[in-house]
This record gives structure tokens, C-alpha cells and sequence, in this order.
């Protein structure tokens, strides 16, 4: 059987996609701990709180980044070592936000 | 012998949906990592890859369908603010933060769980899709193949993050 090789861009798209959407949750997190204004401006369903917008711009934002960087990266091949790097960087950076001993002290250090 | 449609939603949420993710999970790590060309034959390629798609497929709507059900019918029972003089047993939130020997398994374990459960599907949808577009190449794809090994043990610590402190807390304060 033959493997055609297919440019790796659509699957760096997605990984790195993955990685913006999981940190913007991360960032959400803290900036609701930090700010009661943002926090009330995440209620977007009210019975869940915050958490519903929180967790819907990370959607969004996984979304709508796999959308762009699927299309400039389509047929393309990239450098994957540099985006898996980012990735890694920004979906570490996201567990750490949404720890919550350190979006506690980011709320204290801020508030 | 009763079930309430809060203890079902629970029992679909953990039981069922995460149990299936967690479950799921060991399968398709072993598929990854053992996706070599120089351990399987051609037509073994073949066949792996699409075991591996649909496994990674089906765990990443499981994982939708955890998140999504936890979130929009589970949380809101458990975070309720009860009424003047009500009887906290069913509004599970107010009854942890009552007393300070049990506020940490809301401030603590439900506040991870509920954010860090979201990375899961996300993740999770990002390794199934990465897996349906290389298809057989994937196994020539060492470097990507690497990384999605590391993304899906990072969605099954979400998972196992999300999936440990529901279990204790649906013990400490069920949704009832």
C-alpha cells in the first residue's frame, strides 16, 4: 500500500487551535477571579454563572483560531516544532489559570 | 427502589459518559503509541487506523457529551442558592461553604474540576481530527504522533481531575 503524504498545516492548525482554546479558558478563569465586572459579564447562562461564558469563549476562541489557521495553513507544510512548542506553552499556561490556588492569588493580587 | 432525575443526569454524567472516556482512553494511548511502521503490517496499518479513528471520535464526543451535560443540567442544582430556611442537603454548593471543613471541596476541588474538565473535549476533538486526516500516515509522522500522545494524556488528566473530585464530592454532597 502507498502513502500518499499529505502537508502537515491542517493538523498544526488544529493542534495549535486546541492549545488557544484551552488557555483562553485559562485566562477567563483568572480574569473572572480578578474582576467581579468581568465575572458578572460571563454570565451568559444564568443557572451556570460565569462558568457558561468562561468556558463558551474558549470554545470560541478554539473555533474560530482553527478556522484561520486552518485556512492559511491548508495545503501547507509548516514548522511543526515551533508550533508544538507554542502549543505546549499555552496549554501549560492554561492548567496553571485554571489551578485554583493560583487564580485565587491572581484574584487577590488584582482585586 | 427510586432514582430521581438529578441522581439519572449524575449517574449519565460520571458513571456512564466519564467512565466511557476514562475507559476508553488506555485503548487509544496503546494505539498511538503503537502506531509504528516497523510494528504492523500493511494491512494491520489499515485496520489500526481505523479502530483509532473511530476510538478517538467516539471519546471525543463522550467528552462533549461529559462537559456539556455536567455543565448546563448538573451544575446548576449544585450551585442553587436556597431559599430562607430551606434544608441545605439539596443545594449541595451552599452546604459545602456552610461549613469551613468542607468549603475547600467547592473552593478547591469543584472550581478545578468544573474548569479543567473543559479541556478534555477540546483536546480530545484536536487528536481525533489530527488522526482522521493523516489517516494511515500518521504512522510515518513520528514528531505528530508524539504530540498527540502528549495531548491525549493531558485531556485524560483533565478528565481524571474532573472524573476523581465528582466521585468524592457526589459523596461529600450529592445532587440530589
Amino acid at each position: 500500500m502507498r502513502i500518499k503524504d499529505k502537508p502537515n498545516g491542517p493538523a498544526a492548525a488544529a493542534v495549535l487551535a486546541g492549545a488557544i482554546g484551552v488557555f483562553v479558558i485559562g485566562v477567563m478563569t483568572a480574569l473572572a477571579a480578578a474582576s467581579d465586572a468581568v465575572g458578572n459579564m460571563l454570565r451568559w447562562v444564568g443557572p451556570v454563572g460565569p462558568l457558561s461564558g468562561k468556558t463558551g469563549l474558549g470554545v470560541i476562541a478554539w473555533l474560530v483560531a482553527w478556522t484561520v489557521l486552518g485556512s492559511s495553513y491548508n495545503g501547507k507544510n509548516v514548522n511543526t516544532e515551533g508550533i508544538v512548542r507554542w502549543s505546549r506553552v499555552l496549554i501549560i499556561l492554561g492548567l496553571l489559570l485554571t489551578f485554583p490556588p493560583v487564580f485565587a492569588l491572581l484574584g487577590n493580587v488584582f482585586k | 427502589m427510586s432514582v430521581s432525575l438529578r441522581e439519572l443526569w449524575s449517574v449519565f454524567h460520571g458513571l456512564i459518559f466519564g467512565s466511557i472516556f476514562l475507559l476508553a482512553f488506555a485503548g487509544g494511548l496503546a494505539g498511538l503509541y503503537s502506531l509504528k511502521p516497523e510494528w504492523v503490517t500493511v494491512a494491520g496499518l489499515a485496520e489500526r487506523i481505523r479502530r483509532l479513528m473511530a476510538g478517538t471520535w467516539v471519546m471525543a464526543l463522550v467528552a462533549w457529551a461529559t462537559v456539556i451535560s455536567g455543565t448546563y443540567f448538573i451544575y446548576p442544582w449544585y450551585r442553587a442558592q436556597p431559599p430562607e430556611g430551606a434544608d441545605l442537603a439539596n443545594f449541595p454548593q451552599s452546604l459545602l461553604l456552610s461549613n469551613l471543613e468542607t468549603a475547600g471541596w467547592h473552593t478547591f476541588a469543584m472550581e478545578w474540576k468544573q474548569h479543567v474538565a473543559w479541556f478534555a473535549p477540546i483536546l480530545a476533538t484536536t487528536v481525533a481530527y489530527v488522526v482522521a486526516y493523516y489517516g494511515p500516515q500518521l504512522a510515518k509522522e513520528q514528531k505528530m504522533r508524539r504530540t498527540l500522545l502528549w495531548l491525549f494524556v493531558v485531556a485524560f488528566a483533565a478528565a481524571g481531575v474532573a472524573g476523581l473530585f465528582g466521585a468524592f464530592l457526589n459523596k461529600v454532597a450529592p445532587v440530589r
